[in-house]
């Protein structure tokens, strides 16, 4: 994840930078001072992430169920069972984690893409100085402050069938028949409604970072390409766009992995007994597993999420530097 | 050089203060206490939702039942409700983890895979004589304690079954008799299905809901879920049509609105009852909590058994109810088990019995779980006599979770106008089945 | 700066379909927490048909509300303010030396944005109950360990924050205060930090927002034990249990959100100044 350390190519105030640390080098005696300075990070992150998460790609390995759960050496080795059942296709427990699994790239596809077109766009509609400005931005940003449960909570008030809002609203616009009221929170409509509450709470954050990343754009650039007599549009392609390449690289993959993992929206909003179409991975993986004692083969998908997650980010990662450089 | 140890020894206090400032950041401390046997001990009791209401009703009932055992004990008991949403996970992860309570209210359905663990004082020998031996207890209640043909891990302490309760005001306006077979209670149903009111309601949301009346409709046909071997059997004919019985209230029947498969927890159905917009419900004994919070006098109110078909067993509930175990880990054991026989005795027993609607499970103990003769004399009935027991397979938590989400599928294909076929119900529980025995 | 009709359109339609999206559910959350019982019982209206602060009072009876906010309250000021802290020095050291293992650290640091929380959350339960039971620090059973977590939750991108925003800060400064013969940490201390102020304060907002909602793991490590729930636990474990008292759910999400809301606002100036001057460049 090079791409977040390395100093911005594009910006403007690149030439008030030095050389790089690499000056640094010749205060021989401060050698260990860095590695003082992230000591307390290096603790942390390796007792709460990593230790965890190895363990967690043990555990896969090993046939931890009801009978073994209480005393940990006792359980056998599994070698790769679990993780053959779990990508089996022809076996019901792999075929529940493939629907899952589609599922959630669906779902992660859609709430990104939105989330980051939204957010775009009220980024750029808020860019320039109006009357109210000040305002809209203040309520754009709400949803994010907002916290996560309780914005699902209230969510999940509007979508009920018989007195929600969102039925209520449909039937006066005429959209729906008020004698079959649609369901929004079983049968496949869940899909639809697990990615609006996901949306409502993720696109306020692209908002703030693209925000956060035009004010960094000089203006001067602007008024050349307006001079040139550039419509705003292609303003927008050719000045905006790559001006905030660094923002969007780190901005959509932090997107896709938060969103990927997401477990509150459909726990929150659905509740154990999920519909099939709201089934994200994280929550099938908790269902699975939890609630039915078998940690083995959680983990085995669980590492299997994790594989994937890598390959995507690692290809995401390769492919955007690639561009980068190139550009 | 001094230039150099000062930043050393600066950076070191960095690290050592952020370190510092985590530690002290831990607000209170925490841990059991060791102690002598009884007198003087504290124990942590996890005790389930039982009043019907928030987690904190449950408290204010068992705070002074809870009082007068350490009066008379010298025991300190430290209470902690626990929701049902998150009472099975806190328990796995205890039996995970190793650090959990000392005493704990389980679902008794889960008794049997929480036997598999191994991480909780089976009750034989000295154990049982100490909470004054478990031939005590009614039989069918204590033979939901465990795996079969092991000593229990488990006691009960709460119980419940299911009924049919109906409102007596519908039923004389539209001259009609309490159901005595499914087909009457499905034809009264459809009676009283009018304009704003449904002929039943029913929580079809909830998996574990589901799962209870899979297991109940499917024993009523002469089926079984597992077979002595405890193999699971899903999938039988007897089970197939005992699920599609269940699903038809909704869909070829119409008489509980589709708007019910939405329903996930128990507080909406008795909501409705009590509005008047059902006319009847089925229910486990302690909705009559619920149904007094809304606001309904049990005198408009009375309790079949839930009917079954002509010629199928007469089995209208499975044994439900809530069971006390002992944490392996626990320090203090001997406390605990004192613990629990004053909550199965008569005291502890008469308290809870009308708060939290609790059938008694020990033997000689009056029933007291509601003020209304017939309710109670119905249940009481159901519990004897016509009550199954749940599977005692370690799956059973598979079993649940497997087959009630599949009914609720079934239930919302329903709702959202599909059809449900038998052959649609026998792959949904082949599915769980192979869900069931994959991971086994 | 000329602006199209086209672009005037173009943001009136965006602020207007925005707006009204981000206000629907507050809409909803307000007016149904003032609403009497019945009419959050039956189809939904736009307007409470009689007005009631009686949810208001009776959430502070029916759950443990003020516990709640107490310990979400206590969690995520001490997450966020050690989190800030590591952070600072952490960035400190990959924004102004170099040495060996610097982008290992930094790259490791960030994919743990990937792990899933599934995959982790039992064992690391298991690891709080080992050295809880082996050294004595509390970590299960009290805050302590809902604290660790968190805090480290919102290290990775709180070291990218604010390596970005210490790169951005000329080093001729705090290398003139190294000729003056300052220490490292004094110039940290005395010339990059009154300069970063904006990047700390988005990173203690962010912290403490991600903290203030996180659900998962406080349900697995504090949900047992009454007093030390959050009000993340706390609150959708009373709106999963009763979903008929609709008012009351709707008025204690409404008393949780306002101050994190307020807060957030107040300080969004500086937020976006933090950012922008930090991390998205």
């Amino acid at each position: 994840m090079a791409i977040t350390t390395a100093p911005p190519t594009t910006s403007p105030r690149t030439s008030q930078r030095s050389d790089g640390p690499g000056e640094h080098q010749r205060h021989q005696t401060k050698r260990w001072l860095p590695y003082a300075l992230i000591a307390p990070a290096v603790v942390f992150e390796l007792l709460i992430h990593f230790t965890p998460m190895v363990t967690g790609v043990w555990i896969s390995f090993l046939k931890l169920t009801s009978a073994s759960i209480a005393n940990w050496s006792s359980a056998p080795f599994a070698g790769i069972g679990n993780y053959q059942i779990a990508v089996s296709a022809t076996n019901a427990q792999g075929a529940a984690l493939l629907n899952s699994f589609a599922i959630t790239c669906g779902f992660t596809l859609i709430v990104v893409a939105l989330s980051w077109g939204l957010g775009m766009a009220a980024a750029v509609a808020l860019q320039r100085t109006f009357r109210g400005r000040a305002i809209f931005r203040t309520i754009f940003l709400i949803p994010y402050a907002v916290p996560m449960y309780a914005g699902i909570i209230a969510w999940k008030f509007m979508f009920q069938q018989q007195n929600g809002v969102i039925n209520q609203l449909l039937v006066s616009l005429h959209l729906v028949d008020p004698a079959h009221l649609p369901f929004w929170l079983i049968g496949s409509n869940a899909f639809g409604s697990v990615i609006i509450v996901s949306i409502w709470r993720t696109w306020p954050f692209a908002f703030l970072m693209l925000m956060a990343g035009l004010q960094t754009i000089n203006e001067d650039l602007y008024e050349a390409s307006a001079l040139d007599g550039a419509k705003p549009f292609r303003q927008w392609r050719a000045i905006t766009l790559p001006e905030l390449g660094g923002v969007n690289r780190v901005l959509v993959l932090v997107l896709f992995l938060w969103t990927f993992n997401d477990y509150n929206d459909p726990a929150i909003l659905f509740g154990a007994g999920q519909p099939p179409a709201g089934d994200l991975i994280s929550f099938h993986i908790y269902n699975n597993s939890f609630s039915t004692l078998n940690f083995g083969f959680g983990a085995a998908m669980s590492t299997l999420l994790l594989i994937f997650l890598l390959i995507v980010s690692v290809a995401y990662l390769l492919f955007v530097n690639r561009r980068s450089t190139r550009a | 050089m001094k230039f150099s140890r000062r930043t050393k020894l600066s950076a070191a206090l960095v690290a050592a203060v952020s370190l510092a400032l985590v530690a002290t950041g831990c607000s209170s401390g925490g841990g059991s206490t060791s102690g002598s046997n009884g007198s003087g001990s504290t124990i942590t009791y996890w005790a389930s939702n039982q009043s019907g209401g928030p987690t904190s009703d449950d408290v204010k009932i068992l705070t002074p039942i809870l009082a007068h055992f350490t009066k008379t004990t010298g025991i300190k008991v430290n209470l902690e409700v626990i929701s049902w949403n998150d009472l099975q996970n806190n328990i796995n992860n205890a039996v995970s983890s190793g650090s959990g309570p000392d005493v704990l209210n389980i679902g008794n359905t889960w008794a049997p895979y929480l036997a598999a663990t191994k991480a909780f004082v089976p009750f034989e020998g000295k154990a049982a004589t100490a909470i004054g031996g478990t031939s005590r207890f009614v039989p069918s209640a204590l033979a939901t304690g465990g795996l079969a043909g092991q000593a229990p891990t488990s006691v009960p302490y709460i119980g419940l079954t299911y009924g049919l309760f109906y409102n007596k005001a519908m039923f004389s306006a539209a001259g009609l008799t309490p159901p005595t077979s499914w087909e009457d209670m499905v034809s009264d149903a459809k009676k009283l299905t009018t304009g704003g009111v449904e002929g039943m309601g029913l929580v079809a949301g909830s998996y574990t809901e589901n799962v209870h009346f899979a297991f109940i409709l499917g024993e009523q046909n002469g089926g079984a879920w597992y077979d002595s071997s405890g193999k699971p059997t899903f999938t039988t004919d007897a089970n197939v049509q005992g699920v599609l019985r269940y699903l038809n209230l909704m869909q070829d029947d119409k008489v509980v609105s589709t708007a019910d498969a939405e329903h996930t927890d128990g507080s909406q159905a008795p909501a409705d009852f009590a509005k008047g917009k059902i006319a009847m419900f089925v229910s486990q004994n302690n909705a009559n909590t619920t149904l007094t919070a809304d606001g309904m006098d049990s005198s408009k109110y009375g309790v079949v058994p839930i009917p079954t078909t002509a010629g199928g067993k007469n089995i209208a509930s499975g044994i439900q109810g809530i069971n006390l175990s002992i944490f392996k880990n626990s320090k203090e054991q001997a406390a605990d088990l004192q613990f629990i026989k004053f909550m199965t005795s008569s005291y502890a027993q008469s308290a809870i019995g009308l708060p939290f609607g609790t059938i008694p499970v020990a033997k000689g103990i009056k029933p007291q779980f509601s003020t209304d003769k017939d309710f109670q004399a119905t249940f009481q009935k159901i519990y004897n006599t016509q009550a199954a027991p749940y599977p005692l397979v370690a799956s059973e938590g598979a079993f649940e979770q497997n087959v009630g989400t599949a009914v609720n599928g079934l239930f919302a294909t329903i709702a959202t106008g599909g059809k449900v076929t038998a052959s649609d119900v026998k792959a949904a529980l082949q599915t769980a089945q192979d869900k069931t025995e994959a991971t086994q | 700066m000329r602006e199209t009709v086209g672009f005037k359109v173009f943001r009136v339609v965006i602020i207007v379909v925005l707006t009204l999206f981000v206000i629907f559910p507050l809409y909803v959350m307000l007016t149904s927490s003032v609403k009497p019982l019945v009419d959050v019982q039956s189809v939904f209206t736009w307007w409470p048909t009689t007005f009631t602060i009686q949810p208001f009072i009776d959430i502070w009876n029916t759950v443990p509300l003020a516990t709640y906010f107490t310990n979400s309250l206590i969690v995520s000021t001490i997450a966020s303010l050690c989190s800030v802290i590591i952070a600072i020095f952490a960035a400190y050291g990959v924004s102004r030396f170099k040495f060996r293992g610097r982008s290992v650290f930094t790259t490791a640091v960030l994919s743990t944005q990937m792990f899933p929380g599934i995959l982790f959350l039992l064992p690391l339960y298991i690891i709080f109950v080992n050295i809880h039971t082996a050294t004595g620090i509390p970590l299960v059973g009290t805050l302590g360990g809902l604290i660790i977590t968190y805090l480290t939750f919102t290290l990775p991108f709180a070291i990218w924050m604010l390596t970005g925003y210490f790169d951005n800060i000329p080093r001729d400064l705090d290398e003139a205060a190294k000729v003056d013969g300052a220490t490292a940490l004094r110039s940290l201390w005395s010339v990059i930090l009154p300069v970063a102020r904006p990047g700390i304060v988005a990173v203690i907002v962010y912290s403490f927002i991600t903290a203030w909602g996180e659900l998962l793991f406080a349900q697995a490590f504090v949900g047992q034990f009454q007093d030390l729930r959050t009000l993340a636990v706390g609150l959708t474990e009373y709106s999963s249990q009763t979903t008929v008292f609709w008012n009351q759910i709707m008025a204690a999400s409404l008393v949780v959100s306002v101050p994190v809301v307020v807060g957030f606002l107040l300080l969004q100036r500086n937020f976006v100044a933090g950012l922008s001057a930090g991390a998205v460049k």
